[in-house]
């Protein structure tokens, strides 16, 4: 079936197509992680019903979306050994320990509270069990931290010896393998970007429960609460994106220059391109809209700096223009869609009529899945714009994958897509159905069916858990079946 | 080079940690799984998931760190098992999947609960197949050229490797069988006690099976069991297993709750002892020792530290989530 077929193009697009995958739910969780200790620690705080309800509610949300980053994410942890042996090998000395220490920091923090922050209310507590959500909250962000410095090392490698044997070896300074060039900048970057994706997804959320009925409070509450993150996170997001950008400036300059679309050297001042078609073979970008100088006063903060081109590198080691110049462009287009919302939002806060315009309703509804775009092609152009390298200047792509035959790649990358699409599809109807129920006074836990672990034994008001609740399932078996 | 050596030896205990740490530990909740449907639907079934429901995801977590720590520890060894045993590592993911999302999604759609309860059971029975297999193609020895594998695409499918999966699953079943023993009461319970004693009769035979093949597997292996002055060493392991074996098989016949588990764990403990005396000093057999695929130094004694200082905690943690689970399932008094 796949004989004839590159298998290191099959091993690519499937590390493409499962990473994509996972980070879908990490970039989910890791805000709602925090956005659950917020709402938790508010309940504590103020004794409010309400934010006790909307914690339960998003919860078991939750509890589907990590799941799904769970076993998606053991994937990708085995994905270096099987498919990217030669790179798990020579690379291994340095960046194996940081993934070890994602492990030890991260991994068990999280999924050894998750059971109490899921199933222990009653049992241990509401301070405890308050602790428990932090950890799970903290831990997402320690599990970022690291992998991301693993990724920024991979893409700025500093710090590092040659071996003998052809291996990376650590140098002198963990510290400075950790803190890498760019580790700083995607770090904030990628975290930022997990906090309004999570924001932009309650917000929605809110907004489809307001435009039913705009007298809900538990969806006004929720749209309050993120349109508050959209106003004031997605400007910081913008400053944070330029700074990254100036940094991949100064380490990895091609990639910059295959996001603007500059195949060649402008000496007195680069035009910024706003849209265009990157042709590689003739080397320009045709029907270009572009602003003079733009990109100088932006990359460099000066109308007449000079910026190279795309020519001063050999053709060997240009990434592949076009998917980067695009991926960058839908990302910083929503950025700024995510600002004009947030705006929009505080225009109508200030009038009062937040829980009112309708329009701002809907345009929060059809951006809720915005930030998943978003961060999907900013992932893409990092990842496809360091291209042809794996390890930055050092280690190429290609010579990277493990010693395959492109029918067992080809094959297990079918079997990937099919167990993917029908397992997470299955999952995201699940969410979907969650989200489509409006929050209420006496909202439930993570149901447990009748001989759950825990059932609400009296500290909380409302009803017990009980089994078969209608309300939290597909309102029929036609809809169940139409998940799939 | 003498700091190298204990460092090495000191990683070889961790991951080999580590690796118990998961198969016990996921191998009750494997096990459930594999036993699954010889429970009845409704309570008993219900009852059965929500004994692992709130640890399951930490128990998984050693898998992360077995694996996570070979990359890192012995990134040689990584690179050659992974590709070696390519199709055994992405259907064990892939069970691995369909296992972990069943725990919510069974829950959310009880029109398709039979379909999830399949998924759950079809993921750990593929998932505990896969890993005992896998177990066998690194014992059976891979053949390595130039830091690669150099094998063929079947050389991980062969009599062996079928025993080793077959071993694994019935001992992951009976820990499965002797959790619930603990976890449940009444007609679950039984049902628990009578799987668990089939269990342990399967586990006992293929753990014989696989120990006599392993002496005509490998002449090395052979010498390392049958020869003084080694055989002084290699006794006491299947003495104690013996001792341990009859003292499972009488738990397990009188009303015993917690005991039948303990002396699983404590079998599982004796027959990694044994493969770990098999294969010693090899982390690949039969040509790639824990030195040669040892990081270096600097990278070992960086992981040391995380290990030492973190190790500890997530023990505390670990144990203080199963505390705040103890006691039987549905069990009022709990609550």
């Amino acid at each position: 079936m796949f004989e004839g077929v590159d298998a290191l193009l099959l091993a690519r697009i499937q590390f493409a197509f499962t990473v994509s995958f996972h980070f879908i739910f990490p970039a989910f969780s890791i805000g709602l992680a925090s956005f659950l200790a917020v709402l938790e620690g508010l309940w504590l705080k103020t004794g409010k019903q309400l934010y006790l309800d909307l914690f339960k509610y998003w919860l078991k949300i939750f509890a589907i979306a990590f799941a799904m980053g769970v076993v998606s994410g053991i994937v990708m942890s085995y994905q270096f050994g099987t498919n990217w042996s030669v790179f798990s090998d020579i690379a291994g000395p340095v960046i194996g320990p940081l993934m070890a220490y994602e492990v030890l920091t991260a991994f068990f923090l999280e999924a050894g509270f998750l059971g109490v922050m899921l199933f222990g209310m009653n049992r241990v507590g509401k301070k405890l069990h308050f602790a428990a959500t932090l950890m799970v909250a903290v831990g997402t962000f320690v599990s970022a931290f690291w992998i991301l410095s693993v990724n920024s090392w991979m893409q700025t490698p500093v710090g590092y010896e040659i071996g003998a044997n052809g291996q990376y070896l650590p140098g002198d300074s963990w510290l400075e393998i950790i803190f890498n060039p760019s580790f700083p900048y995607r770090l904030v970057h990628t975290v930022t970007a997990a906090y309004l994706t999570t924001a932009f997804v309650v917000g929605g959320v809110g907004a489809w429960h307001l435009l039913r009925d705009r007298t809900n409070l538990h969806a006004r509450k929720m749209f309050s609460m993120a349109m508050w993150m959209a106003a004031i996170v997605a400007p910081i997001q913008i400053v944070a994106g330029d700074m990254h950008g100036i940094n991949t400036l100064e380490h990895q300059p091609q990639k910059v220059m295959a996001m603007e679309g500059h195949y060649q050297s402008h000496p007195d001042g680069a035009p910024l391109i706003l849209f265009g078609i990157p042709d590689s073979e003739e080397k320009r970008v045709k029907y270009a809209l572009e602003i003079p100088k733009l990109s100088s006063l932006i990359l460099k903060h000066d109308l007449d700096a000079p910026l190279a081109g795309l020519d001063t590198i050999p053709d060997d080691e240009e990434p592949p223009v076009g998917i980067v110049f695009w991926s960058f462009r839908i990302m910083v287009g929503i950025g700024f869609a995510m600002l004009g919302l947030g705006l929009w939002s505080l225009a109508a806060r200030f009038r009062r009529k937040l829980y009112d315009w309708q329009w701002l309703h809907r345009a929060a509804l059809v951006m809720a899945p915005s930030g998943f775009v978003a961060v999907l092609a900013g992932w893409i152009t990092t990842e496809v714009g360091r291209q042809p390298y794996v390890i930055y200047n050092l280690l190429r792509t290609a010579d990277a994958a493990s010693p395959l035959d492109a029918p067992a790649v080809g094959a297990s990358l079918v079997a990937f897509v099919l167990v993917y699409f029908a397992v997470f599809g299955a999952g995201v109807w699940y969410i979907l159905h969650l989200m489509r129920k409006s929050p209420h006074l006496g909202e439930k836990g993570v149901k447990r069916g009748d001989t759950g672990p825990i059932r609400t034994a009296g500290i909380t008001p409302g009803p017990s858990q009980n089994p078969g609740d209608p309300s939290t399932l597909p309102r029929n078996q036609e809809e169940a079946t139409d998940g799939r | 080079m003498a700091v190298n050596f204990d460092l090495t030896v000191i990683w070889a205990f961790i991951i080999a940690f580590a690796v118990f740490a998961y198969v016990v530990m996921d191998g009750f909740d494997l096990g459930i799984g594999i036993l699954f449907p010889t429970f009845e639907v409704g309570p008993e079934r219900d009852r059965a998931m929500n004994s692992i429901a709130p640890v399951w995801d930490g128990n998984e977590t050693w898998l992360v760190l077995g694996g996570g720590g070979l990359f890192a520890a012995f990134p040689l060894a990584y690179a050659v098992i992974l590709p070696a045993t390519y199709p055994l590592i992405i259907a064990m993911l892939l069970g691995l999947v369909f296992r972990g999302v069943a725990f919510e999604y069974r829950w959310r759609d009880p029109g398709h609960r039979r379909l999830w309860d399949a998924a759950f059971t079809g993921g750990s029975l593929v998932a505990a197949m896969a890993q005992g297999m896998t177990l066998g193609a690194l014992l059976q020895g891979i053949e390595v050229v130039d830091r690669a594998y150099a094998g063929s695409w079947f050389d991980w499918l062969t009599p062996y490797t079928l025993l080793t999966g077959l071993g694994t699953v019935a001992g992951y079943a009976l820990l499965g069988a002797t959790w619930l023993v603990w976890k449940l009461d009444g007609p679950g319970q039984h049902h628990a006690r009578q799987m668990g004693k089939r269990a342990a009769w399967a586990t006992l035979a293929l753990m014989g099976g696989v120990s006599l093949y392993n002496v005509f597997l490998n002449p090395e292996y052979a010498d390392r069991w049958l020869t003084a002055p080694e055989i002084y060493l290699a006794a006491p392991v299947p003495i104690l297993t013996g001792v341990i074996a009859i003292a499972l098989l009488r738990s397990l016949s009188v009303e015993r709750h917690s005991k039948p588990f303990w002396l699983s764990l404590a079998l599982f403990f004796f027959g990694m002892a044994g493969l770990g005396f098999t294969m010693w000093p090899y982390v690949v057999p039969p040509g790639v020792t824990i030195w040669d695929a040892a990081a270096p130094e600097r990278s070992q004694i960086f992981m040391l530290v995380g290990v030492a200082i973190t190790m500890p905690l997530i023990i505390a943690y670990t144990a203080w989530a199963y505390w705040v689970f103890r006691g039987k399932v549905g069990d009022e008094g709990y609550h």
